[in-house]
């Protein structure tokens, strides 16, 4: 099976990796930028969560306990800038990294130097934002929207956020153009558009959302820079502008970046679950249609986030009908998955238990999403705690647990090792358990009225308070689990064969595991393609 | 679309840690001298001074590896489509400052003086009695008056230099497009010639940008910090010339290149990636002199 890619190794000059640390400092090799990117957003996920574990802490009882409210809110903003912008965007891209190229039967990345220009600017983005927080004026306080007038209250370290974001706004376009350029100039012959597995389809619409929506983001912040420093009035009503314009721009942006989160993820599962099923993925044309679709529609509900500002009638109901509109092609992706499932041969390894966990629980997400994209009903729960657990359901059990369970299905092919699956199965279970434990209360205490972003509470929510405290707790030392795993893994373990997964398809599964430092130096044969799509 | 025979990958390279270190300097350093860091300026100037030395480290590399015919027709597409959507990022950023602009010109602007139902009447009865709207305007702050308190400004024409500058723009794109046809036919001399007009017209704009800048400063009483109106004006007009003099700066290495025969007649992407980004700043003009200056 694996003959024709190790075949032409030894006759090349630089066929393994350079020795040493500058070996990761000047790589061009797209599976070791994809290490470098799952590390870092490993790294990023521990002092994201640390950051939430702050924030449950403080909620775990009514008053003010542990932080003063100034901490509070610079945690709760730099929570979400970091678990979005660190964490989930770079282990999508580090994903990509390591899997188009070998999924579609490509040497590396189309653009190998800048892969590596986007990987290693994200560390030195990071030291710039999370530096903030050891600045006189403390981190941003405003959330992560960084709305106006707000946001411009906030100390000197203002300018450092800026930058920060424009530095990794600069690593997300370049990564995103490479991606589309390995995935329309890098397929090998055959590997026809509508041959490549879903997660490099999910992964190109992604790129496309990024190249579209990060410049606007980084002109929304730039005009906040100007009318702090510059004296600008974009934002400010006594000068002509407007603090809502702010919020239309930042939408624009923010909400394919919420697609930009989960559409990688939809890849993910939709490669998981046919393995375990042992079926071919039901509809897969319509996977990609609807991926589609749900990019296009990202660009015309921006507005949902902001019902409660005042905008005309016919703007509400627009959004409102456009919000809506969304859940057709979320539905036939879900509906899909489902009969993927339907009268397979299923087995529950690891990362089809989190593949299914994810179908039901972002399920969960999009439904509470509904009720929300509901103008009326959004004037009641805008901003309070309801919201939070509807993000948060999409994005964790979402958009983590697909990460994680990329990583049990990709694990044995990058290290060559099989991970210990009894540890696996602990972790998906305790993860899902307290998952659960701590965001579902929070539709509860959301729909009583506990507003979100504040340090405190009113009595009535203490209960729930603490058993989502309770929650975070567990689901937060659950993922040492994760770490203990993946340590073992790539230390060693019970040696993976190349398909790993009986029943896996797609062109990663015909090469050694490990996977050799460089794959696919001469293009797969068109009969191994043919033979290794759905 | 297909894969060649024989696949080329990029020997390691140092340039992207470089970059990054130089971004890191750069922003750390403008973060610090807005805020009157003393060490701000000078870091600023590291940060820039090295990220200036890593476009020329990098595009010497590639520029000799591609002179030393290492690369194949499918790293070609490759730029092609890097440049291609290096260019739709930048049309989008242009995107949200001309969103800004028609924002503040069709919604808040008129919502300020009252109009537009809803709570308008309301909030401009009780907030900014008697503010009434005309395009241009600074709002009813009137912010950036400056020197005397409701005196006003007057606003940018389009006749004039803003005619005069579409014209040099519209002239360039025609030079730049007879210099491509001369590198297609192989002719590094003509190509030379049509470039150095064409940069020279670019030049000859920014300048003009700049005068128009001096002008509106001293004479208008137009500045960036007027209202709406300067930031927007100052704003979109400004990250334009920035826009056009990076491109102006790309056709010169072009022109250098030409020079020294870089290209021959089915192989100019350097040029024809200037050339595109020319064409898109142009265009960007093009936008502003409609709803910047025109309307």
């Amino acid at each position: 099976m694996s003959a024709y890619d190790t075949a032409h190794h030894d006759d090349h000059d630089h066929h393994g990796p350079a020795p040493g640390l500058t070996r990761w400092l000047y790589t061009t090799n797209h599976k070791d930028i994809g290490t470098l990117y799952l590390w870092f957003s490993l790294l990023m996920f521990f002092i994201g969560g640390a950051m939430a574990l702050i924030i449950r802490a403080e909620l775990f009882q009514p008053g003010i306990q542990i932080v003063d409210p100034m901490f509070f809110n610079s945690m709760t903003t730099m929570h979400a800038i970091v678990m979005i912008f660190g964490v989930v965007m770079p282990a999508f891209v580090g994903l990509a990294n390591w899997m188009i190229p070998m999924m579609i039967g490509a040497p590396d990345m189309a653009l190998p130097r800048l892969n590596n220009w986007s990987f290693w600017i994200m560390p030195f983005a990071f030291t710039i934002m999370l530096s903030t927080l050891f600045m006189d004026s403390g981190g941003p306080a405003g959330g992560w929207t960084l709305y106006p007038p707000l946001t411009l209250q906030m100390g000197d370290s203002f300018a450092f956020v800026i930058f920060a974001i424009h530095f990794m706004g600069i690593s997300s376009v370049m990564g995103s153009i490479n991606i589309v350029a390995t995935i329309f100039n890098m397929r090998a012959n055959g590997m026809t558009l509508m041959k490549m597995p879903l997660f490099v389809w999910t992964w190109l619409i992604t790129a496309f959302l990024l190249i579209a929506s990060i410049p606007v983001f980084a002109g929304a912040v730039t005009m906040l820079l100007t009318d702090r420093y510059f004296g600008t009035s974009f934002f400010s009503a006594a000068g002509g502008g407007d603090p809502v314009m702010f919020q239309h721009i930042f939408w624009f942006f923010g909400h394919p970046e919420v697609y930009i989160l989960i559409l990688p993820a939809f890849g993910v599962v939709s490669s998981i679950i046919p393995t375990f099923a042992r079926k071919p993925l039901f509809g897969y044309d319509s996977m990609v249609y609807a991926t589609a679709s749900i990019a296009f529609l990202s660009f015309i509900v921006w507005a949902h986030h902001m019902f409660t500002t005042g905008m005309p009638l016919a703007g509400e109901l627009f959004f409102m009908f456009s919000t809506m509109m969304i859940s057709v092609p979320t539905g036939v992706k879900v509906f899909n998955w489902v009969a993927t499932m339907w009268r397979g041969s299923m087995t529950f390894e690891t990362p089809m238990l989190f593949a299914i966990g994810f179908v039901v629980m972002f399920t969960i997400g999009g439904l509470s999403g509904l009720m929300l994209a509901i103008t009326p009903a959004d004037i009641q729960y805008h901003d309070t705690y309801f919201v939070v657990a509807h993000f948060h359901y999409v994005l964790v059990p979402g958009a983590i647990f697909s990460l994680i369970a990329a990583t049990y299905y990709w694990i044995p092919k990058w290290t060559g090792n099989m991970y210990d699956e009894k540890l696996g199965k602990i972790h998906f279970w305790t993860s899902t358990i307290f998952v659960n434990v701590l965001f579902f209360p929070m539709h509860f205490v959301g729909l009583a009225g506990m507003p979100r972003r504040i340090p405190d509470y009113s009595l009535q929510f203490a209960d729930w308070n603490m058993i989502a405290s309770i929650g975070a707790f567990g689901f937060g030392f659950a993922q040492i689990i994760f770490v203990w795993v993946v340590y073992k893994c790539v230390r060693g373990g019970e040696k993976a064969t190349d398909e790993v997964w009986e029943g896996a398809v797609g062109l990663e599964w015909t090469v050694p595991s490990p996977a050799p430092y460089h794959t696919f130096e001469e293009p797969p044969p068109l009969a191994v393609i043919n033979k290794n799509h759905f | 679309m297909s894969a060649s025979s024989g696949y080329y990958i990029p020997h390691e390279a140092r340039w992207p840690i470089v970059g990054s270190v130089g971004l890191f300097l750069f922003f750390m350093g403008f973060g610090s001298f807005l805020n009157d860091g003393s060490l701000g300026l000078p870091l600023l100037l590291i940060g820039a001074a090295i990220i200036v030395w890593m476009m020329f480290g990098w595009f010497s590399m590639v520029v000799r590896e591609s002179e030393a015919g290492t690369y194949n027709g499918q790293v070609d597409v490759s730029f092609r489509m890097a440049m291609m959507w290096f260019i739709f990022s930048e049309v989008m950023f242009f995107g949200a400052f001309f969103g800004a602009l028609f924002y503040a010109r069709q919604f808040s602007g008129p919502w300020i003086s009252g109009d537009g139902g809803g709570g308008a009447a309301m909030t401009n009865a009780v907030l900014w009695n008697g503010f009434d709207y005309i395009w241009p305007n600074n709002g009813p702050g009137k912010i950036g008056d400056g020197f005397a308190f409701n005196q006003g400004f007057t606003e940018m024409s389009w006749f004039g230099l803003p005619l005069i500058n579409t014209l040099l723009l519209l002239t360039s794109g025609v030079t730049c497009t007879i210099a491509h046809h001369a590198i297609k036919d192989g002719n590094h001399e003509k190509m030379v010639r049509w470039l150095a007009a064409t940069v020279g017209l670019g030049a000859v704009f920014v300048a003009c940008q700049a005068y128009e800048y001096y002008h509106a400063y001293h004479a208008l009483g137009l500045k960036l910090t007027t209202g709406i109106y300067g930031s927007t004006f100052f704003m979109l007009t400004g990250f334009h010339g920035f826009h056009v003099s990076m491109g102006a700066i790309m056709l010169f290495f072009v022109m250098l290149r030409g020079m020294k025969k870089h290209f021959t007649a089915e192989n100019h992407f350097a040029f024809e990636a200037a050339a595109w980004y020319w064409h898109f700043v142009d265009v960007v003009w093009l936008g502003l002199f409609i709803f910047v200056y025109l309307v």
